[in-house]
């Protein structure tokens, strides 16, 4: 403590030349630096010129010239640095940045020179503190001037990025340039918000206001919405380098009413727009379904192959958009049943009937004449069997048809027909597919061993059929199951039968033979008044023909008697042979139906133009046994997808059970809620499942 | 409960001969064993005068004599909850053991007492966590195979009408109905039982407002609940 007093003005001067050091200082001049020694001096001068007594009580001159360095400070060093910077956004910010952190440097050293004041001075009366009047100062004269500035040039650099130029982007400027809000808001992200978070959260709208606008107009349902789900999960990404975690989900929400809420009605338009578009390509389809019900022999190849265009470029079209492709293809269905239905009213497009379509256009290639390629006919094949509803009711009667081909149509091609196998295996797994395949390889096997079976003929004096003999073996798992007649064959017959047995013993001992002869074909050769003719039957007819051979005139129970076949099934077989077509047989009364009181006789008077006839035996009806066969299949599957999930999860709640079964079984079918209740009900009176003691809804797998 | 053969129970302190159909694998306790003896004696006197000489056991018309001294019909649910207190396991028979397990729980040896004790054995099962156990007792106790696991919509019906007729009137009588009247189940499980139950005590009735096919309810009851409310519309 000096003895005299310190007058105002000499005190200051003295003051001005270490502030002045200071200011250098900061800037990094070198030669400038203060040693303590100067900062005590400083400090005891501050402090004695406020401790003195009145009138040299110099504390609210120094709080004013305090004021008035910073000021002038700023003034003279921040502004202009900043100033120059105007054009080039990264400088104003980095400039800003620097400049920012020096000034708060400046007033933190001297705030502490000056701090005698801060202690009494200031706190008597209430005023800021002087950190607070050097941030004020920076706040007023650089942040207010620039604020706008510095937003523009963030969002210039943002909305750079988001048009693909991420070269040159300074991630960790960004990053810093938020902290500057926050600390002129004095810690409080107030300022935060209101300049910088706001801003942004506008400039954002109006970028993606712009670009949605025109991508609805450029880019097609699936692209938009595919692009707009890319820009959301790239602005998730960057908002973190400019803004804080806190502005995420206003920014987000603001980036997705952008692009969906404000043009859901126009998407909702343009997907049923271009949905329509897609159907009316389908149109060609429907010439296909007019033939199908038409029933005309010549074909609409040209329809045909505008089917395989549009399938092509739809298929094309939809694998392009990945996300939604599912429901696309649910679309697709939708459409193409919705304009069929329309063409061929009253047809449903149920899944026996695309069964039958196919086995349509696969044999009708073959006689027309017009060559349809095999590519075409698998690509429709593959197309029909796509959109059935349940792919495995589809499976089982296009099994059938095959079965029916391969057994009675022996004009399609093996190779083709192992083609079209090939490309629904493609699609819906070898699971679908396996037994068609062993089918169609049945046949082969089958012609190898008939060849085997001539040889032994020829070989062997003993066998002699006394007929042609050719016989196709089929393979029980993998053909469908047909029934079995005990029929009474004539002799001729039943010696093939037995030839044939003995051969096959001697290639395949533990075989066992079941001969289906409601499949097999007869010729054989009627001598008519006219002229002989040849006819065309199954076995069971050919039976009953044979019958004449010894007798004029038969009634209905000699017949059955004779031939051992049950009613229903023999009626059917009168029924061909003497009320159809080809009126073979003269039935007394000459009613249109078979009945048990019937007499018989050969009709001698019967003939064709042809010297062949093929007589149908048209067949019951197959579809309750395939609806009921596919039935019980699932009843199975279901049964093994329950206890497969509740093997893993060991408890699990009844709508979750349900859910996973569903998911389970998609790829093949639509398992009914009731049919898993069932299901699950049957596996718990098994002991397999329990309920839950506490919660009814709840399962236990018991092991 | 497991009947073990021909072993001589270990608490009594007076032997006396037993047959192989007395075996009890109950313990007593031993302080009563010396009472016991003498109680049971007019236990198995009462058992006698009711069971078939040569089999050793109260048969069908053993019951009905039972049922007409007791003054209740045999259809009476009184009976069933006897043969409930009994742990009764096969359906139209009491073996000594089990006569002996009830009248000493009901602490009665003669007839007037057991007739007596009859309302008191009614209240006591149809307290809720007793009757859960009774309800199910009752399914068991008319499976009439060892290997069978369910029984036929008649019976169902029957027994519904005994045991549940009285609490739930309106839900068994639809029930009743709608049983008969479908086809697609000729035969009922515990599971579709206890059900019925359940269905009973938590579903508001005819209303069935609370009533959800999302849940895990036996698909019977879900037919059942749609049947009702076609009738209803």
């Amino acid at each position: 403590m000096m003895a005299r007093t310190i007058d105002f003005a000499q005190g200051w001067r003295s003051m001005q030349i270490g502030i002045t050091k200071l200011e250098k200082h900061v800037e990094g001049l070198p030669g400038h630096s203060l040693n303590s020694e100067q900062y005590i001096n400083l400090y005891t001068t501050v402090y004695v010129m406020c401790t003195q007594k009145p009138p040299h009580d110099h504390a609210e001159k120094l709080y004013n010239k305090y004021r008035e360095v910073v000021e002038e400070y700023t003034k003279s060093t921040v502004l202009p640095a900043l100033r120059k910077t105007y054009d080039d956004e990264y400088m104003l910010l980095r400039v800003l940045l620097e400049r920012c952190s020096i000034h708060k440097k400046m007033v933190r050293r001297l705030s502490r020179i000056f701090h005698y004041v801060d202690r009494y001075f200031v706190v008597r009366n209430s005023l800021l503190s002087l950190e607070e009047v050097g941030l004020a100062c920076f706040v007023d004269m650089v942040y207010n001037t620039l604020q706008l500035r510095v937003r523009e040039a963030v969002i210039a650099i943002v909305d750079k990025e988001r048009e693909g130029d991420d070269t040159g982007i300074d991630r960790a400027l960004l990053e810093n340039v938020k902290d500057i809000y926050v600390e002129i808001g004095m810690g409080k992200m107030k300022r935060y918000e209101q300049d910088l978070e706001s801003f942004m959260l506008e400039g954002t709208a109006s970028y993606y206001s712009r670009k949605a606008s025109r991508w609805i107009q450029e880019y097609s349902y699936f692209d938009y919405i595919r692009k707009s789900e890319e820009c959301v999960k790239k602005e998730k990404k960057r908002v973190s380098h400019y803004l804080y975690a806190s502005s995420e989900p206003k920014l987000v929400k603001i980036v997705e009413h952008e692009l969906f809420v404000v043009y859901a009605n126009k998407l909702l338009e343009k997907k049923h727009s271009e949905f329509r578009e897609i159907a009316g390509g389908l149109e060609p389809i429907t010439n296909i379904f007019k033939q199908h019900v038409e029933d005309t022999d010549g074909q609409d190849t040209a329809a045909i192959r505008k089917v395989i265009e549009v399938h092509d470029k739809y298929i094309v079209y939809v694998t392009k958009c990945l996300e939604n492709q599912t429901i696309f293809h649910k679309s697709l269905k939708e459409a193409f049943k919705f304009f069929c239905s329309k063409a061929v009213s009253g047809s449903s497009l149920s899944d026996e009937s695309l069964a039958t379509i196919c086995d349509r256009i696969i044999i009708l290639k073959k006689w027309a004449s017009e060559e349809l390629s095999d590519e075409a006919i698998e690509k429709v094949v593959k197309f029909l069997a796509y959109i059935s509803d349940d792919k495995d009711l589809f499976a089982e009667f296009y099994k059938k048809k095959l079965a029916r081909r391969l057994l009675l149509n022996r004009d399609a091609s093996d190779d083709h027909e192992r083609g079209i196998i090939t490309k629904l295996k493609q699609q819906f797994g070898g699971n679908f597919t396996y037994k068609m395949e062993g089918m169609v390889t049945d046949l082969t096997l089958s012609r190898q061993n008939q060849n085997s079976f001539d040889e032994y003929v020829a070989n062997n004096p003993a066998a002699k059929p006394g007929i042609d003999l050719s016989v196709t073996l089929l393979t029980t798992s993998v053909w469908p199951s047909y029934k079995t007649f005990d029929v009474n064959l004539p002799s001729e017959m039943v010696k093939c039968v037995e030839i044939f047995k003995v051969f096959y013993e001697t290639k395949h001992k533990r075989r066992k033979l079941t001969w289906l002869h409601s499949l097999e074909t007869c010729h054989i050769n009627g001598k008519f008044d006219q002229k002989p003719i040849d006819l065309i039957v199954s076995t069971h007819q050919a039976a009953v023909l044979l019958l004449f051979n010894t007798r004029d005139k038969l009634n209905y129970t000699d017949i059955q008697t004779q031939l051992n076949l049950r009613h229903e099934d023999l009626v059917w077989v009168l029924h061909s042979l003497s009320c159809a077509k080809y009126k073979v047989l003269i039935k007394e009364p000459a009613t249109e139906t078979v009945s048990k009181t019937d007499v018989f006789e050969v009709n001698s008077k019967f003939t064709s133009r042809t010297g062949g006839v093929k007589i149908p035996l048209s067949h019951v009806d197959e579809r309750k046994k395939v609806v009921e066969y596919v039935n019980n299949d699932r009843r199975y599957a279901i049964e093994a997808s329950i206890v497969r999930i509740m093997k893993g999860k060991k408890v699990l709640g009844h709508e979750q059970l349900v859910s996973e079964c569903v998911k389970q079984l998609s790829g093949m079918f639509k398992p009914d809620v009731k049919a898993i209740k069932t299901r699950i009900e049957e596996l718990i009176a098994r002991d397999y499942l329990e309920r839950d003691k506490m919660n009814p809804n709840m399962f236990r797998y018991l092991a | 409960m497991p009947r073990t053969a021909s072993k001589p129970t270990k608490k009594r302190s007076k032997p006396y001969t037993v047959t192989s159909s007395d075996t009890d694998p109950v313990p007593s306790a031993s302080s009563k064993t010396k009472k016991s003896s003498k109680e049971n004696d007019e236990k198995y006197k009462l058992f006698n005068k009711y069971a078939n000489t040569s089999s050793g056991v109260i048969d069908p018309e053993g019951i009905e004599k039972l049922c007409s001294k007791l003054k209740v019909s045999h259809t009476d649910i009184k009976i069933l909850m006897l043969a409930w207190k009994m742990k009764a396991e096969r359906q139209g028979y009491f073996t000594k053991a089990e006569w002996r397990r009830a009248l000493k729980a009901l602490k009665v040896d003669t007839i007037k007492k057991l007739k007596k004790a009859l309302p008191e054995l009614e209240k006591e099962v149809r307290k809720p966590l007793n009757f859960a156990d009774f309800y199910a007792y009752a399914f068991r106790y008319c499976l009439t195979d060892e290997r069978q696991n369910c029984i036929d919509i008649g019976t169902i019906c029957q027994l519904l009408d005994m045991v549940l007729g009285s609490t739930f009137r309106d839900q068994v009588d639809h029930f009743v109905d709608y049983l008969k009247i479908q086809n697609d189940y000729k035969v009922i499980t515990m599971d579709q039982w206890m059900g019925f139950y359940r269905f009973c005590n938590e579903i508001s009735f005819p209303d069935m407002t609370n009533y959800s096919l999302e849940l895990a309810w036996p698909l019977i009851l879900d037919n059942f609940f749609e049947w009702m409310r076609e009738k209803q519309a």
